[in-house]
């Protein structure tokens, strides 16, 4: 035995985790701003490339053609980040989108259709919430069930034939301008600042990542994880309603048939911003980006006139490889001590 | 003689931690050795760098005369290393004989031969004195019985080297013996024994040699354990002396505060009736399923109650939930920390506020980030929270450090008048328990209530006022503080029929018809 080697004043008070620290917090920042200062670089790069990209025309065109993704990601957003999921919306986009043209032409009141419109589509996401907190059904299971219900009833209120707008006042919200920019374009701008605002300055919002980091330890520190869901998914129909109403005035009818595949495209721009399907994490600049990729990739490959079927494939590889980009950050970050 | 297992200068970082700064130390053949250490103080890191799941940053690590580089579990299993980790490592559908064979399994024309294993697997068990059907799914066995499929299936590896995370930790006293006699068999067989262990008893009945941690690093190594005091030991784990961990101090008594009456629900058998006085510190004791954290949960409004009352102050406190039973000023610590205490991917700040910042909103809406900034410090100071900063995700803290953020949190509320602790204490070191059984002691001389319920016998007794104890679902007795023996409580704990046993076969608070038979 020759193991003795006593040296208590090797150890002082405090362990030598200050550099550390330093080092720490430069790489959450690079963590944080990773995915923006990448978007940055992607659209320099296209913006000297690309032919007819970096035009005023065809960048308001971009933003014009990711509107209704942006608006109902900043609903989504939450839902993801409270662990939970809504297949239910591109359903719901279509529905309000029918249900709003009809209203227009047996009243033609635009504010009776915009409220009806949106009052469809709170209801639907009060429903979903109802369903997934109080009757505790799998959120994948329920919205996928609200999803096809929706639809159906989207196809029977119309006969299945697309719903005409003639109402010049409705048209106008889709093709009028606010300085210089078109008006959903200014609509996705106004979601983004008070959903960020919403998550990051509220209790609401932090009280949505504490249920999705951990549903129990949240409802014993006080938070009313039922209520909170429902009002999750009520705002998220709302939101999608609107989306709803704005596609039908841009395209002059309702559709019973729009927006399919729509959700895929939402939780997609999400999980490329960076919000966990493992709920707790989320953050708006991160909805913002993945968004704007999703937009921008779009956009060039109808520049360059790829052609559809590679379009699919390409959408694909991006989202692989930015939930790769995660998966290797967080595995650099993570580590358990005792 | 060298040592059949080297550790030199192993060092290892984590963000903002240093969890192993330059660590040396060596174990022999034939001796066990245990680790002592405060949480976080390093053990862990070093058995999972041992078991091959973390790359050591510096150093190195010789085993048998040569220098291993692990950089999986598989690796230093080859190299004879087994390490049987706190959260065992199953598949709980399989059987017991496939889970030991598991990636070894017998073929006979390319299917599994359930026979042959089923006969090895026997035969080794008999070995080991482990009287266990191998046919049985390891999701039907008691946590001790799982355990000692992990150790069968190291042995079945012919493992030279086997280290013990707290193996103790979820056994009863008798599964305990049962693990004793065969870590002894094990030394005596000339294998090289590693074992982390809180229960210092226990440590000096098993171990030769011990090696104790602080913060990362290495503080001594005792050749012969048994040589060294006890208050030597903690000393050196803790940093400083500590003579009454419980410090206990009598407090002046008020009026009764909070009063549970008729409460009952799924998980009791018959309403429960108790009042606490402001100011007392109130012990709830019992075996573990008597039903002491359903009644908490039923106070809480955590879980639905089917009859009775809780008056707080004389008034009714709604059974809407945790949040009305927090908005009157009663807050649960509850015990299983990890999966309902903390949000382990937020922040320390995070944790602390989420409670107490619906007090303080701007404009009844938006948060208040400076103040809950400032807040988070001050509670991280006061508290001696060790965390790099307010930032730190809470899942990198270590439990005792994690346990004193979710007391902050409570200790956050501006009204609070009834604090609940569940298990405080489980899985934290001699240090820590000790500034918790200080907060528990400040809370009550504010004259709020204080609720502890406690699987530690020695624990309850130290630090409460009065004792209740809980039996399958009931309030079995009260003791006062003078009254209030070992004995005298288990006697209230233990069911009839076992209560011939001896006093120290329920300690650990586990029942014992749970062992190995």
């Amino acid at each position: 035995m020759n193991s003795l080697s006593s040296n208590p004043s090797a150890a002082p008070e405090a362990p030598a985790s200050v550099p550390a620290a330093t080092v720490q917090r430069k790489h959450a920042w690079l963590a944080d701003y990773s995915m923006p200062l990448l978007y940055i670089a992607l659209f320099t790069v296209l913006a000297l490339t690309v032919e007819n990209f970096f035009s005023a025309g065809n960048v308001v065109g971009l933003m014009l053609s990711v509107a209704q993704i942006g608006m109902v990601a900043c609903t989504m957003m939450l839902c993801l980040a409270s662990r939970d999921f809504d297949l239910s919306v591109g359903s719901t986009i279509a529905f309000s989108g029918v249900l709003g043209a009809m209203l227009l032409e047996r009243t033609g009141s635009v504010t009776v259709a915009v409220i009806g419109g949106l009052a469809a589509g709170a209801l639907i996401g009060a429903g979903n919430g109802v369903l997934i907190a109080y009757l505790r059904i799998n959120a994948l299971i329920a919205t996928l069930a609200t999803m096809l219900m929706v639809r159906g009833l989207a196809f029977i209120a119309s006969q299945g034939q697309a719903v005409g707008i003639a109402n010049d006042a409705f048209i106008s919200f889709g093709d009028a301008r606010v300085f210089g920019l078109p008006l959903p374009v200014i609509v996705v701008a106004v979601c983004f600042l008070v959903f960020g605002v919403l998550l990051n300055h509220t209790v609401f919002g932090r009280n949505t990542l504490a249920v999705g980091g951990n549903p129990e330890a949240a409802r014993l520190a006080g938070v009313k994880v039922e209520k909170l869901r429902v009002w999750i998914f009520l705002l998220q129909g709302l939101v999608t309603a609107m989306a709803g109403l704005i596609l039908a005035s841009r395209i002059t009818s309702g559709q019973p048939n729009a927006a399919q595949g729509f959700e895929l495209d939402v939780i997609s721009a999400c999980v490329l911003g960076g919000v966990s399907l493992q709920g707790g994490k989320a953050r708006i600049i991160g909805v913002l980006v993945g968004v704007l990729i999703m937009g921008t990739v779009e956009n060039v490959m109808n520049l360059m006139n790829v052609d559809a079927f590679y379009q699919y494939l390409v959408r694909g590889l991006i989202l692989l490889a930015a939930v790769l980009l995660d998966q290797l950050k967080t595995r650099g970050a993570g580590g358990h001590r005792d | 003689m060298s040592a059949y297992l080297q550790f030199e200068d192993v060092s290892k970082v984590f963000p903002g931690v240093k969890a192993l700064n330059g660590v040396s130390f060596e174990a022999h053949a034939g001796t066990v050795h245990g680790l002592l250490g405060e949480n976080g103080a390093g053990k862990s890191t070093l058995l999972k760098i041992l078991g091959g799941q973390y790359k050591p940053d510096g150093g190195r690590l010789v085993v048998a005369g040569k220098e291993r580089h692990f950089t999986s579990a598989a690796d230093a299993i080859a190299a004879g290393v087994a390490v049987i980790h706190q959260e065992l490592q199953y598949v709980p559908e399989l059987t017991v004989a496939e889970n030991v064979l598991l990636g070894r399994l017998p073929t006979r024309f390319g299917l599994v031969d359930h026979k042959a294993a089923q006969q090895l697997v026997t035969r080794r068990l008999a070995e080991l004195g482990v009287d266990l059907d191998p046919a049985a799914r390891l999701a039907d066995l008691s946590i001790a019985q799982r355990q000692m499929v992990e150790i069968c299936k190291a042995l079945m590896q012919d493992a030279q080297v086997i280290a013990f995370d707290e193996p103790t930790s979820s056994l009863s006293h008798r599964e305990s013996e049962v693990l004793f006699r065969l870590v002894r068999e094990l030394r005596a067989d000339g294998r090289t024994i590693i074992y982390i262990s809180h229960r210092l008893e226990e440590l000096y009945a098993l171990c030769d040699t011990c090696t104790i941690f602080r913060d990362g690093r290495k503080i001594v190594t005792h050749p012969v354990m048994a040589d060294v005091p006890r208050e030597r030991l903690i000393a050196d784990m803790v940093g400083r002396e500590v003579n009454d961990i419980y410090d206990y101090r009598t407090r002046p008594a008020h009026g009764e505060r909070l009063s549970v009456r008729g409460l009952d629900g799924a998980a009791l058998d018959g309403p429960a009736s108790f009042s606490v006085r402001g100011g007392e510190v109130l012990g709830f004791f019992g075996l573990v399923g008597a039903g002491r954290s359903e009644l908490m949960r039923l106070l809480y409004g955590a879980d639905r109650r089917s009859a009775g009352q809780v008056l707080l102050d004389g008034k009714a406190v709604s059974a809407s939930g945790p949040s009305a039973a927090i908005a009157a000023g009663i807050v649960l610590c509850p015990e299983d920390r990890k999966e309902q205490g903390i949000l382990a991917r937020a922040s320390v700040a995070e944790n602390i506020n989420i409670s107490c910042r619906r007090n303080s909103l701007l404009g009844g809406l938006f948060l208040r980030h400076k103040e809950e900034a400032a807040r988070a410090d001050d509670f991280i100071r006061r508290l001696r929270i060790k965390t790099p900063n307010r930032e730190q995700e809470i899942r990198l803290l270590s439990g005792g450090n994690q346990q004193k953020v979710i007391l902050a949190r409570w200790l956050a509320e501006p009204d609070l008048k009834v604090l609940i602790l569940d298990e405080p204490t489980r899985g934290i070191d001699v240090g820590a328990r000790n500034e918790i059984y200080r907060i528990i002691h400040e809370v009550a001389e504010r004259g709020c209530c204080v609720i502890v319920i406690s699987s530690d016998l020695p624990e309850v007794l130290g630090v409460a006022d009065r004792v209740l104890v809980m039996r399958e679902g009931r309030i079995s007795g009260e003791l006062s503080r003078a009254d209030a023996s070992e004995t005298a409580v288990l006697r209230l704990a233990l069911p009839d029929a076992v209560q011939t046993m001896t006093p120290a076969a329920s300690a650990a608070g586990h029942t014992p018809s749970r062992s190995l038979q």
